[in-house]
């Protein structure tokens, strides 16, 4: 296995090679002339803020889009993706940051989906379950069953199934959008593994991934695009400094920086939020929170911990069996959302598309459906009043491009972000829930993101924070709660705590 | 919710003109800025405008050839006004039950019992007792009967589907099929003569030179269009239609509006079982046989969504038209209700494929 991003031996002839790549959609140009070559057994990466075209470039690559001008060449032959069926016979596989898999079929059925193993027309299962367990077991999960539905594995385990899918396929180039976006420490470790094993074999990685480290991690080169194209290309993964790949990715150069916590200190005074006793059985039990005015509170912990359930469950989408929430002295509805929003308390959820967003609706109208009634007159609408405070709203989160009539669809995974946070600093509400609030979000607007929570949190909204990212937690957050396996562990200032500790704390076994 | 601001820029004040509050990325202030942002909104407004207007534009153009197939053929015996009263009215009782479900269907919906609560609705409003009652008090107790029939029946409908979780296809598939039934056991598979005077007279009445039921379609369909385009409920119902999870999660109360969308639905049926009666004298079981069919198709072909989250009612109303046209040329052309069929369903997937093509040029510019 060679781990080490010196240049493997048989790799001086491209595998792929991209020139002036230039795809436009009616009104956009999503990219303008990017050029990429990746050699075969290394992992390439992709960087770039959201809408640089990473995307695009992958769904180029993938035949889902044919490119309105540029070169393609395969094993120095140039060649045309007409059909994804076509780019899957060169070699190429991709897995999507929104995994593509059938929930109700089963690992086996979803691995060899469009290809199944079969004779004279008829399926054969044993054979079918053989070849899935040889694929999962070369994956590092032999403990995934091929007869399972793929609806009841883990986000993680899915992934794995996707992988599984590439692999069942005699794939030459994988390429993989934002694959740790889903995963926790461990997992991120055995991918990087299975990666490793992949390229020691010859097979070419193209590596999508907003998260540094990683790419230092695994990288072998480094592509960059802004706007649509190419800014720099080649660059050493090991020795190329963080604060040059930023200055290359946004045009300017930034800090990744937390926004400076206020010195008043919050915690006096009653609370804004009080959670008593909360349980969802089989999930969380027993967990108390009290969250003041100006104060933000991170929950940390692993995917699957329950962090995400209970700000749910505090927000009325899911019914808790014991306990009370608290707005303002007031008891809230159990498993009552209109009631939490009567409240005051507003949730930006994790799966921002699926739960949070109307994408085929203009921005104003995703950002009004919650104060609906504001704009209203015996039920009237007045839409100019509508787009008026929506676009007031945009602008001071600097919502790009500006204007409020653009479908949600179009705006990047940021921006979308900022469509949501806009829903409720439109509401004015008392308590904000953020659940991953810079998932698939640039590092540019990142810092964005978090100016705005805090600025928040000092206008008087007391803020809970959800993230995978223990960075975030720590460098966010006034308080920090420790959860694992549906228990708070700790409590106690963001301060007094590190990295190192959360994740004793997170992994098993380790817990004070 | 407090009028007291708690958050940055958010601050309600209507005479302040365009308020803009902006969130430096770089400092934890905020700053309240004025900012001319008028004349924007109002060109994005116009362009979606034309968007949709793209998209009924094909449709115009489809009833425009079937009309210009009916001048042809069949000459003034087409393009006379008695003729167009004749289709609008034709039009009309479809008309008023695809406005109702424009809505369900653009609320992520589909109501298949449309025909059959029709009626049970008209049985319902002409039995003996019923009218008996209507000749002692008033004959708006008939239409009291027959809105609460639709009423109840879509009530029905609309808690099963959102608080019994059972899938609208299949709700409404079992309403179609006891509804109807009860229809036929009330009125003994007879049908049912109006006698109450005051009732055919109000309903066989012209206004304006034009018969109720017409009026009654143009009143309902402006009321449709309003309630869809300006009000929160119409919002609401695409949100609950685009994506019921973020619906609920924005606070929308997604399960009692879905149960209003089957209420809708049902008092238009209520009022489509009047439109029958007062046009046929009648209460039958039979009345509505297929509506569900015409009003489905013709708010798909309309550009209403069956996925839910979009929908037109403008679209609706053309789709109404198209087909009433294209009966009416059918029947001066001397054809059979079978070769009507298949134009029928040639209309729809050509209407569909150019529809989709004009969708697809509208939404990208």
């Amino acid at each position: 296995m060679t781990d080490t991003p010196t240049t493997p031996s048989h790799t001086n002839q491209p595998l792929l090679t991209m020139r002036g790549i230039v795809k436009r959609f009616p009104g956009v140009l999503a990219l303008g002339g990017v050029e990429l070559d990746v050699r075969p057994g290394e992992v390439h990466c992709l960087l770039g803020q959201n809408g640089a075209g990473k995307s695009t470039l992958i769904k180029v690559l993938s035949a889902s889009y044919q490119p309105d001008e540029g070169e393609i060449h395969w094993d120095g032959q140039p060649v045309t993706l007409s059909t994804p069926q076509a780019a899957m016979d060169l070699g190429i596989s991709t897995i999507y940051q929104e995994l593509d898999l059938v929930p109700d079929l089963s690992v086996a059925e979803n691995i060899f989906l469009g290809h199944e193993v079969s004779r004279a027309g008829f399926s054969q299962g044993s054979e079918t379950n053989r070849r899935t367990r040889e694929l999962l077991a070369r994956l590092g999960h032999p403990e995934i069953s091929p007869t399972r539905s793929v609806g009841r594995l883990s986000p993680a385990a899915q992934q794995i199934v996707s992988m599984a899918r590439a692999l069942s396929h005699d794939t030459r180039l994988l390429i993989l959008d934002e694959p740790s976006a889903v995963l926790d420490q461990g997992e991120v470790n055995n991918l990087f593994r299975v990666i490793r094993d992949l390229t020691a074999e010859g097979v070419a990685v193209v590596y999508i991934s907003h998260r540094l480290e990683e790419i230092r991690q695994i990288g072998d080169r480094i592509t960059v695009l802004k706007d649509g194209s190419t800014v720099a290309s080649g660059l050493s993964a090991a020795d190329t400094s963080t604060a040059d790949l930023i200055k290359l990715m946004t045009g300017r150069s930034i800090e990744y920086v937390f926004p400076p916590r206020g010195d008043a200190a919050p915690t006096r005074g009653e609370p804004v939020l009080e959670v008593i006793g909360l349980e969802l059985p089989g999930v969380f039990s027993g967990v108390d929170l009290s969250v003041h005015a100006g104060e933000i509170v991170g929950l940390a912990g692993l995917v699957g911990a329950g962090r995400s359930e209970i700000l749910e469950t505090l927000y009325g989408a899911r019914r808790p069996s014991a306990g009370t929430v608290r707005v303002l002295g007031r008891e809230l509805r159990r498993g009552s959302v209109p009631d939490a929003v009567k409240a005051g308390v507003g949730l930006a959820p994790e799966e921002r598309k699926s739960q949070g967003l109307l994408l085929d609706q203009a921005i104003y109208r995703n950002i009004t459906i919650a104060t609906l009634g504001r704009f209203a007159r015996l039920g009237f609408l007045d839409s100019r009043d509508e787009r008026r405070r929506a676009l007031t709203v945009t602008e001071s989160l600097d919502v790009r491009p500006a204007g409020v009539d653009r479908l949600v669809r179009l705006l990047s995974g940021g921006n979308q972000q900022k469509v949501v946070l806009s829903r409720w600093l439109l509401r004015e509400c008392r308590v904000l829930l953020l659940d991953e609030p810079t998932r698939g979000v640039d590092v540019g607007a990142r810092a964005e993101i978090y100016a705005v929570v805090r600025s928040l949190a000092d206008s008087g909204v007391a803020v809970v924070v959800v993230s995978s990212e223990v960075e975030e937690v720590l460098g966010l957050a006034d308080r920090v709660l420790v959860v694992r396996e549906g228990r708070v562990v700790h409590e106690g200032p963001a301060s007094e705590i590190d990295e190192s500790r959360v994740l004793d704390l997170v992994m098993e076994g380790n817990a004070a | 919710m407090s009028e007291h601001s708690t958050s940055p820029g958010t601050d309600k004040d209507p005479d302040l003109g365009a308020v803009e509050n902006t969130v430096a990325p770089s400092s934890d202030t905020v700053r309240v800025e004025h900012a001319a942002s008028e004349t924007e909104g109002a060109a994005r407004g116009a362009g979606l405008m034309s968007g949709s207007f793209g998209r009924n534009l094909g449709l115009l153009v489809a009833l425009f050839v079937i009309c210009l197939v009916g001048v042809i053929t069949t000459g003034e015996r087409f393009a006379s006004v008695d003729n167009v009263v004749t289709i609008l009215r034709f039009a009309s009782i479809v008309g008023v039950v695809s406005i109702g479900m424009t809505f369900v269907i653009t609320g992520g919906g589909i109501d298949l019992s449309v025909g059959a609560i029709v009626a049970l609705a008209s049985v319902w409003a002409t039995t003996f007792a019923t009218q008996t009652m209507a000749e002692d008090t008033h004959w708006l107790v008939m239409v009291f009967a027959a809105l609460a029939v639709g009423g109840a029946c879509g009530l029905i409908n609309g808690v099963l589907i959102a608080y019994g979780n059972i899938v609208p296809f299949i709700m409404t598939l079992a309403m179609l099929a006891s509804a109807r039934g009860l229809a036929e056991i009330i009125s003994e598979r007879k049908t049912q003569i109006v006698r109450v005077e005051g009732f055919n007279d109000f309903w066989s009445a012209d206004i304006l030179g034009l018969p109720l039921l017409v009026v009654i379609f143009a009143l309902v369909s402006v009321g449709g269009w309003v309630l869809f385009n300006r009000t929160t409920f119409g919002r609401r119902t695409l949100a609950v239609g685009g994506n019921p999870e973020a619906a609920r999660l924005a606070g929308i109360n997604v399960k009692r509006h879905t149960v209003l969308l089957y209420v809708l639905v049902g008092l238009c049926c209520g009022l489509a079982a009047l439109m029958f009666i007062g046009r046929t004298s009648t209460g039958s079981s039979t009345h509505g046989q297929l509506l569900e069919l015409d009003v489905i198709a013709a708010v798909v072909i309309g550009g209403t969504l069956l996925t839910g989250g979009r929908g037109t009612i403008v679209g609706t109303v053309i789709g109404v038209l198209i087909f009433s046209t294209l009966s009416n040329v059918f029947v001066l052309n001397n054809q059979d209700s079978s070769t009507q069929a298949v134009a029928k369903g040639v209309i729809i997937v050509v209407a569909v494929l150019l529809q989709q093509r004009l969708a697809r040029r509208s939404t990208s510019t």
